[in-house]
């Protein structure tokens, strides 16, 4: 459940009643409170405040539109959109053995290459590393990229991924949407996919944008 | 700066018209700055700041980093046309000072240690000065931490409280910072009111400066109703 | 040794086995450099600061046409501490000599119309200049008391038409006030002073107070991180004005 109003950081939201408090939120005693600019959502079990802005913080799992940076001798530095960069080891990103002192790596992947991965490490004081070797993680050919902001990827990607199967249905575009805030988008109508996205990305706290988005698309020839 | 006899009072008012607890008018906006990850305007009567934070983000050179905490960093600035005698452009000895003691105000409030090696820059520009233009500063600040979706524990209220001509009064301009018997910057932890600034000259009794505390804070708790009243507008759920 | 300092507070005790309200010993020599117009040494502990007054003829300011005018500067020298770089002063020597400055001037400790040559034209200017020799902690008190000392110690050179004649004089400075400056700490709900360097790190936050001989206070300036309410605030100006008389005396 979410709140009708946003909170600012160090407004009282509601009393823990020995739920679980966090992203967004912190505790004094039995009191929570706001600890960034957001929506609050509580129920049962859990109280958190979703950003309304802020940068991304890898969280093990997420699933991230990354760009290389760097080709190392035994992997690749991924810039993820973080204040920290994540580091994709060679036994991550390529499932043959490679012999790193006769091949350069840059034949898998280079710089300015982009990929979808995952997080699978993050220490913490945030040394990040990505994995590909799961189901879904590829490189990504073509396309172009788009930077928004990481809290408001959920609503664009929309309830059981309602929202973003709309916009590709209707702009027959390819689109990955990266928990990081990196959408990566490859088709002939991208600039209505880009539309409806930048909206969402701007409405994302107002009530009723779901039927906006459905209005701005079923104009898409 | 020089102490005259002018009169400051006048009909038990003061010069501008106003009460003596009396704020000047506020204007406050948010995320003026596309490029910057947050921000605020701030207007304190003709006293203009605009705050703006990049970050949180990678900190160079290396060595600066701390291992398991973020940083951050402040800058105060007066832009060369802000006051009546052209200011050099750059840092003079009293924008370092007001830089450091703006950061000793706002970092009490900044979940820091959730950002390990990285920084968080923020950027305060005095576009026009009319007194008081460090809290001016401070408030705006604040807003635009908030607007980057920092982790904060609290908002920042920052005001000015002063003796003039003898009375205690709250929101010092251009002219009453001039002629003031004592002036005092104040910030604080918007809800759990814990003072981050504090700076004083003049000359005042232990008594004198227990009401001006005690006056700087019921005028910050003005100051923050307005500074919640601009984020939650700016950010309407309908 | 930080980590040790706290341990001891919390227990009632410090490092070097003072009183939370006791300041090392302190020595104040007047006159130690000839070619100023006025110096001092003073030493709290190992803290040793020396400050040299010179006065050069100089313009009065626009809003006060018939004063004498005071410039602060300090300089953390790099041989003080492993910590200090050479160079132009960093923040911590600009807030210092800033803090310094207003304690002096909003004190009005110095009678600035007795300094004024030519109403309008030609004023003294003291130039206060701070120079840190060793620092063992509490800087800014040890500061300010040099300085003050300094003051005490200073008299107006003697003037033949246009110039100065370095080295006779015709009279003290004047000097009215002995505002004395006293930082106060606060460890947990503790408050302590005059910290020995290995205590500064863990003093959060500091206040600084500067007090006048009729126990009106001069300037007031928070340092260092964290908060205070202002309950903290009324006991810190509590010790500071009492330990105030006590330096004063001293000077």
């Amino acid at each position: 459940m979410e709140t009708k109003e946003i909170a600012l950081p160090g407004e009282f939201i509601a009393e823990r009643k020995g739920r679980k408090v966090s992203r967004g939120a912190y505790f004094e005693g039995e009191k929570v409170f706001a600890g960034v600019l957001g929506i609050p959502r509580m129920d049962d079990n859990e109280i958190s405040v979703i950003p309304l802005s802020g940068v991304y913080t890898p969280s093990i799992e997420d699933k991230v539109v990354g760009i290389i940076q760097g080709v190392e001798i035994s992997g690749w530095t991924v810039d993820i959109n973080s204040p920290y960069l994540a580091f994709l080891p060679l036994s991550e990103g390529v499932s043959e053995f490679v012999d790193t002192q006769r091949t350069d790596i840059s034949r898998f992947f280079d710089v300015n290459d982009i990929i979808f991965c995952k997080i699978s490490k993050v220490t913490k004081n945030k040394t990040i590393q990505v994995s590909m070797r799961n189901i879904g993680s590829r490189k990504l050919f073509g396309g172009i990229t788009i930077k928004v902001t990481p809290t408001k990827i959920p609503r664009m990607i929309g309830k059981g991924g309602s929202m973003i199967s709309l916009i590709k249905e209707r702009t027959g575009c390819e689109i990955i949407a990266g928990q990081n805030g990196i959408v990566w988008m490859r088709g002939e109508r991208k600039d209505k996919a880009i539309e409806a996205i930048m909206t969402i990305e701007k409405e994302s706290h107002i009530v009723g944008l779901t039927e906006k988005i459905e209005k701005m698309l079923s104009e898409v020839v | 700066m020089s102490e005259t006899e002018e009169k400051l009072i006048a009909d038990g008012k003061r010069l501008d018209g106003r009460e003596f607890e009396q704020l000047r008018p506020i204007q406050i906006e948010v995320k003026i700055i596309n490029r910057a990850n947050g921000s605020a305007l701030v207007n304190f009567g003709e006293t203009h700041a605009v705050a703006s934070v990049h970050g949180p983000r990678a900190l160079f050179p290396r060595w600066m980093q701390e291992s398991d905490t973020g940083i951050l960093r402040c800058r105060y600035n007066m832009a060369p046309f802000s006051v009546e005698d052209r200011k050099s452009p750059g840092p003079d000895r009293r924008s370092v000072e007001i830089s450091k003691v703006s950061r000793l105000a706002i970092e009490p409030a900044i979940f820091l240690e959730d950002f390990p090696k990285a920084t968080i820059d923020v950027f305060i520009e005095i576009l026009q000065a009319d007194g008081s233009t460090r809290v001016t500063g401070i408030n705006a600040a604040s807003l635009a931490l908030a607007d980057a979706g920092v982790p904060m524990r609290d908002l920042v209220t920052a005001c000015s409280v002063g003796k003039i001509n003898g009375v205690l009064v709250a929101d010092l301009n251009g002219k009453e910072d001039n002629c003031s018997e004592a002036d005092m910057s104040f910030a604080m932890l918007s809800t759990k009111k814990k003072i981050t600034l504090l700076q004083m000259d003049g000359n005042v009794s232990k008594e004198e400066l227990m009401i001006l505390l005690n006056l700087a804070e019921k005028s910050c708790e003005k100051i923050y109703e307005m500074q919640k009243k601009a984020l939650k507008e700016k950010y309407k759920r309908v | 040794m930080e980590r040790y300092a706290l341990e001891l507070i919390e227990k009632g005790k410090r490092i070097d086995g003072r009183k939370f309200e006791e300041f090392r010993p302190i020595t104040i020599k007047k006159g130690i450099v000839q070619k100023a117009e006025g110096s001092a040494s003073v030493k709290i502990g190992e803290t040793e600061v020396i400050v040299g007054v010179k006065l050069n003829i100089g313009e009065p300011y626009q809003d006060t046409k018939d004063e004498g005018t005071l410039i602060v500067n300090a300089e953390f020298t790099p041989m003080a501490s492993p910590d200090f770089e050479s160079g132009p002063p960093g923040e911590d020597a600009v807030e210092l000599a800033r803090v310094v400055d207003r304690g002096l001037r909003e004190s009005k400790c110095i009678d600035l119309k007795k300094l004024c040559i030519v109403p309008e034209e030609k004023v003294w200017t003291m130039f206060v200049d701070i120079h840190i020799i060793n620092h063992q902690g509490n800087l800014l008190d040890t500061a300010a008391l040099a300085s003050l000392a300094a003051l005490l110690n200073a008299k107006v050179p003697k003037l033949d038409g246009e110039n100065i004649l370095r080295g006779e004089y015709e009279r003290p400075l004047p000097v009215v006030f002995k505002p004395i400056n006293i930082t106060v700490g606060k460890v947990g709900e503790k408050f302590l002073i005059d910290p020995i360097f290995e205590e500064e790190s863990i003093l959060n936050p500091k206040l600084s107070i500067s007090i006048r001989d009729d126990n009106n206070i001069c300037a007031l300036q928070k340092q260092g991180n964290g908060e205070l309410t202002i309950e903290d605030i009324e006991k810190m100006v509590d010790i500071a004005i009492e330990k105030s008389k006590e330096i004063r005396k001293l000077v």
